[in-house]
């Protein structure tokens, strides 16, 4: 529905009520709570996480949109903000954290290595990207990025948010949601999910 | 709170040379290579030697352990540098083992502060070193597939021996490393890994049974069972991807065991593999609240390495850089450690805008506020342009001097912070020498080891400044010492500006690639965190053969458990801000 059409809902206003009555759509209230109370997880991995306490402090003020409240908890957050490198040993843990976030859950990418790598991407112990094991909502370049670029992420997301529907959305759907497999740590890091491509490998080899 | 006497350092010491060839004869041996300099230890004697230069001798500071693999000649070596406290040039000894097996005395008995260096030399070169009381992987997980520092060893995204890569240049051909992975990831696996039959086991099994080695300590003998508390690596008081396990009884520590390597991000393996002016970009990200003093570092590495000394200009601009660092890493700290305490978010934002002020000078200086790049062999990238030094100016004579004095009325009387911070978490100066502890942590507690004036590096001996100690070694002494260091910062950089002469900031052309001549190189500088120092082992080629760095957060750590030990649970964290660690630098 267009701005032009939510301004002119076709109902008549009792001209007693005018300017006591707004009409507009469940979504768009819906997503007006939403957007402004993202409660990001307070966590941080690596680099990227100071420019992110920074974007907290007096200067740039991340409460402007409503995200200052920072969470410790993954039960009380709807932000996972992946600020810095995502490593093998950490990536288990950071699959768990989306886990037990409740629906809805965003993930922003901060960053490059969140969202590719970035410079240490050649190293051993690197995963290439977040995106291999949580859907990623919104990456921001930048090494790290600025807390103007952190801010801009955020509001990208806003706007993403803005976009969504209850009656499309997945967590008003009947069936359940179903977690992500959490990674192991074997011989290397082992994806539950590719575990027959591995496999599968082994036997053209053999 | 004093402050020691400004020169501490005798002049006999600086000159005194030591012959432990003839203290041990046939046991040590000069090391006579090209390029290299210090003593080869056999490694039957090595406990022997390292008794006798802590105890005969006096070099009671275990700075550095790392092992370095040389391929062609077939063998391993461990390069251990130590110094003396009171002040001047250290020493450098080496054991030579070979590759298949390499094994090792530990030096735990003797400097209990190689614990944590040793595992990850063991962690990430396989060598074994016997004797040692907790030899576990460190930085990566019980149960990974080699140890990826030794030469031969291949990562999954593998490409060649050096950069630049053959393929990149000249001609630019840009691939995606995981179009050639069989897995389109970065993972490999061992030939006979089958993913189904392969029974897992729980990497943490060994952490656990080693956080049991404590003394059962029970005044009215009854046995009581400890609870193992896990904190971190998500955790908003560990300061990053931190984690440390403690055994508790009631509310009591009786063992901690930090674990770390979730930020493991492979600096040394990369950096092996670049080329020198590569690895400048990516020292930014090791201390990323510090990045201008670990360039400092490694540039004053790579320049002992080739024989240059930056032009005259340039060495002003490196300590002023460096100095403004270093009060932007205590606001940081102070900030953090007050937020640990209770005092949620006041203080940090306070110093948070200072440190947003020092920031705008490097952004108008190097480019970019944290991941500076700023200095390069023989000199600096840019000059500071004419409005970037008012702002130094107008921080260093006005703003700093009277903000400092504010934080000081606002916070150091603060009745949380006393009642927290004094008499917890003491470190004995005896202590704090043993367990290799450096920086404010080590000057809290009360001896006045600053290398700025125990070594001399670049034009420090030229400024009058202070050492501030602490008395008592307590999370309070610390805290003092790094507000009172942030003053003889601006202080430094007052007499600095003062200084600075015109000129040119960079010696010769600067160069992209150049090769440094064979030998090795250790060069530190007194990093907000304490001692940072980088070891390079050069070959001849473009990239370095190896290339460590000797991370002041990672070793502060060994004197973490013995800190926390007898104390409540919650103190821990007070502590561990009072140490004052980031994870960049902590893992790699």
């Amino acid at each position: 529905m267009s701005d032009n059409e939510l301004n002119s809902p076709g109902y008549d206003i009792p001209p007693e009520l005018q300017g006591q009555v707004a009409i507009t759509t469940l979504d768009r209230l819906y997503n007006w709570g939403r957007r402004s109370s993202v409660w990001p997880l307070m966590f941080g991995l690596a680099c990227c996480a100071i420019e992110m306490i920074v974007s907290q402090a007096s200067r740039y003020d991340l409460s402007r949109f409503g995200m200052e409240v920072m969470r410790p908890s993954p039960r009380q957050s709807d932000l996972l903000l992946i600020s810095g490198t995502v490593t093998k040993k950490m990536v288990p843990l950071l699959v768990r954290l989306y886990n037990q976030m409740p629906e809805p859950k965003y993930v922003v990418a901060m960053g490059a290595c969140a969202s590719g790598g970035g410079p240490f991407k050649e190293g051993y112990n690197v995963v290439s990207g977040i995106d291999r094991y949580l859907p990623v909502d919104v990456y921001i370049p930048g090494c790290p990025p600025t807390p103007q670029a952190l801010i801009n992420g955020l509001i990208r997301l806003q706007e993403k948010i803005d976009k969504q529907s209850i009656k499309q959305v997945p967590w008003y759907r009947k069936e359940p949601i179903e977690a992500i497999p959490i990674p192991i740590l074997g011989p290397d890091l082992i994806d539950p999910r590719k575990i027959p491509q591995i496999k599968n490998r082994k036997a053209q080899e053999g | 709170m004093t402050t020691a006497a400004p020169h501490n350092v005798p002049e006999t010491v600086q000159a005194e040379t030591l012959d432990l060839a003839a203290r041990f004869p046939g046991l040590v041996t000069p090391d006579e290579r090209a390029g290299y300099s210090g003593w080869i230890v056999t490694a039957d004697h090595l406990v022997q030697v390292a008794l006798a230069l802590r105890d005969e001798f006096g070099y009671d500071l275990l700075s550095s352990v790392t092992g370095v693999d040389y391929l062609p000649e077939g063998k391993m070596e461990v390069v251990y540098h130590a110094f003396k406290t009171t002040g001047g040039p250290g020493i450098c000894f080496k054991v030579q083992t070979g590759r298949d097996n390499p094994e090792v005395p530990s030096l735990v008995s003797v400097y209990p502060g190689a614990e944590l260096q040793e595992r990850e030399a063991w962690d990430l070169l396989g060598i074994k070193f016997t004797g040692h009381p907790d030899l576990r992987r460190i930085l990566m997980w019980e149960g990974f597939y080699g140890h990826p520092l030794r030469k031969d060893w291949q990562e999954p995204y593998y490409e060649d021996e050096a950069k630049p890569f053959k393929s990149r240049s000249p001609e630019g051909h840009v691939y995606r490393f995981e179009d050639r992975n069989p897995f389109g990831d970065n993972v490999r696996y061992p030939e006979d890994f089958d993913p189904e039959k392969w029974i897992p086991e729980n990497p943490e099994d060994l952490l656990y049974q080693s956080l049991k080695t404590y003394r059962a300590e029970s005044p009215d003998s009854i046995e009581t069972e400890h609870i193992v508390v896990n904190m971190g690596p998500q955790h908003p008081s560990t300061h990053g991807v931190f984690r440390f396990v403690v055994a508790l009884d009631g509310e009591k520590i009786v063992n901690l065991k930090p674990v770390m390597g979730y930020l493991h991000r492979n600096h040394e393996k990369i950096g092996e593999r670049n080329t020198y002016l590569m690895n400048m970009p990516y020292t930014d990200r090791l201390d990323y609240l510090s990045p201008m003093s670990n360039n400092f570092a490694y540039a004053l590495t790579v320049e002992k390495l080739m024989g240059i000394t930056p032009p005259e200009r340039a060495e002003y601009i490196r300590v002023i850089m460096a100095e403004l660092t270093r009060i932007a890493n205590h606001c940081m700290c102070i900030g953090s450690l007050l937020n640990d305490l209770g005092a949620f978010f006041t203080p940090m934002i306070y110093l948070l805008e200072e440190r947003d002020l020092i920031l705008d000078i490097f952004e108008a200086t190097a480019g970019a506020r944290m991941m500076v790049n700023y200095f390069r062999f023989g000199g600096v990238a840019r000059d500071i342009p004419e409005d970037a030094l008012e702002k130094i100016k107008g921080l260093a004579f006005e703003r700093l001097p009277r903000i400092l004095d504010e934080m000081d009325r606002l916070m150091s009387e603060n009745e949380i912070l006393r009642a927290r911070g004094i008499g917890q978490g003491i470190l004995t100066a005896e202590d704090a020498v043993r367990y290799s502890a450096t920086g404010p942590l080590l000057r809290g507690s009360g001896i006045p080891y600053d290398i700025r004036r125990a070594d001399p590096y670049s034009i420090y001996d030229r400024f009058e400044f202070d050492i501030p100690v602490g008395k008592n070694g307590d999370i309070y002494d610390r805290y003092i010492v790094r507000l009172e260091e942030m003053r003889q910062s601006v202080r430094i950089i007052q007499q600095a500006l003062k200084q600075m002469p015109e000129g040119p900031i960079v010696v010769g052309k600067p160069q992209y690639q150049f090769r440094p001549p064979v030998g090795e190189s250790y060069g530190r500088v007194e990093g907000p965190k304490g001692e940072l120092g980088f070891y390079i082992v050069s070959n001849g080629k473009p990239n370095p053969w190896r290339y460590h760095v000797r991370a002041p957060s990672f070793i502060n750590l060994t004197a973490f458990g013995p800190m926390c030990i007898g104390q409540k649970v919650a103190d821990t964290v007070a502590i561990l801000g009072s140490i004052d660690i980031v994870l960049g630098e902590v893992d790699r």
